[in-house]
């Protein structure tokens, strides 16, 4: 889990500026198409998308009846306002306690479903547990979770995307702003960060990235 | 209008509102506005320097700067690349500019075509664009304002 992490001594990066009009690459993506089948029905459901703004995605969680939120976890995990100094002398790291007192505040069971995307392999390493509780807090019983995870293949520069929804079946994925991939999570870790949840079901994605669909 | 343009009410970048703030023409607003922004039919272009704690509600919501409030944008609500919204929107449409940053929900209403009983909707809406709006003025309510010399 530390893989990458150690790499870059848990410091905060501050992200560099957006790769602003680039290019989308397509991909289609089953375990999207898997949690589109979950939402469908009934209307009115609330989803909450944790990865960059996009307004495809926003339209197209409009589009299907539902209301959409949108929480750029990463960018909040990443602003100067949470550092605080490091264990070793120069480092910084991330003030839990800050983030959850001023993000991802949602009242219990707010959510229908949540979009994680590849958030979690680029989240400083003292957010990743608390995140993951807080989204499991907020997600409805029998709500569902759809989260990407690199392989070791994807390399320690694999570069963070924008996922923008074009279909049920794929995807668009943008150069984003420079997030630093923190670690890679084997399919064992990846069942215990999410072992409060009733199901899990791994789909092999395209380009080093294995797709979850999960269920509380 | 999404950018500024001498036929609409432009408060600059050095002037500081607080109370509420409401009109009848369209408004680039470059300052800072804190309670509450009404503009109903008219459109509303927050500019870069553009700070808002308020609730706003126009016809054409475009924002370039910073906002702390919800926002009802009748027609259509714009985050430009540069902008930065903590809260909640209610619109028929979005855009959204790559590198905006949101926090909050979205409400997406569906346009309400209204026709006049026993005239034709294509005629209802050809009056409807034909319609001339009212002398335009812009007020601050209630407010205090004052404008810093730079």
């Amino acid at each position: 889990m530390g893989f990458f992490r150690n790499l870059f001594g848990g410091r905060i990066e501050t992200p560099s500026a957006p790769d602003e009009g680039g290019v989308r690459i397509p991909r289609r993506s089953t375990g999207f198409n898997q949690f589109t089948r979950a939402i469908l029905r009934p209307d009115g459901q609330r989803i909450l998308d944790l990865g960059s703004t996009s307004s495809s995605n926003i339209n197209f969680i409009t589009g299907l009846g539902h209301r959409a939120y949108n929480e750029d976890v990463l960018m909040a995990a990443n602003a100067s306002r949470l550092a605080v100094p490091g264990p070793e002398e120069g480092s910084t790291t991330v003030d839990v306690e800050r983030f959850l007192a001023e993000d991802l505040l949602y009242e219990p069971e707010s959510f229908d479903a949540v979009l994680f995307w590849d958030v979690c392999d680029y989240l400083p390493e003292p957010l990743v547990k608390p995140v993951v509780e807080r989204i499991y807090q907020i997600t409805k019983p029998h709500g569902a979770l759809l989260a990407f995870f690199h392989t070791r293949d994807a390399g320690a520069e694999a570069p963070y995307y924008r996922y923008h929804i074009k279909s049920a079946e794929t995807l668009e994925l943008q150069q984003g702003p420079h997030f630093q991939l923190q670690r890679v999570f084997q399919n064992r870790h990846v069942e215990n960060l999410f072992h409060d949840y009733n199901s899990i079901k791994f789909f092999l994605g395209k380009e080093n990235i294995r797709e979850v669909l999960l269920v509380r | 209008m999404d950018t500024y343009r001498a036929d609409v009410a432009n408060i600059g970048k050095s002037v500081i509102i607080k109370g509420e703030l409401s009109g009848s023409e369209d408004l680039y607003l470059d300052g800072e506005v804190e309670g509450n922004i009404d503009l109903r039919n008219y459109n509303l272009v927050i500019g870069p320097n553009g700070r808002v704690r308020a609730n706003v509600h126009a016809k054409e919501v475009v924002i370039h700067g910073k906002v702390d409030g919800n926002i009802t944008g009748v027609d259509k609500v714009e985050l430009k690349k540069s902008a930065l919204l903590n809260g909640d929107i209610s619109t028929q449409r979005i855009v959204i500019e790559d590198g905006a940053f949101f926090k909050g929900s979205i409400d997406i209403h569906k346009a309400e075509v209204k026709v006049d009983a026993g005239r034709p909707a294509t005629q209802a809406v050809a009056a409807a664009k034909t319609f001339s709006a009212p002398a335009p003025s812009v007020s601050a309510v209630g407010a205090s304002a004052t404008a810093e010399k730079k």
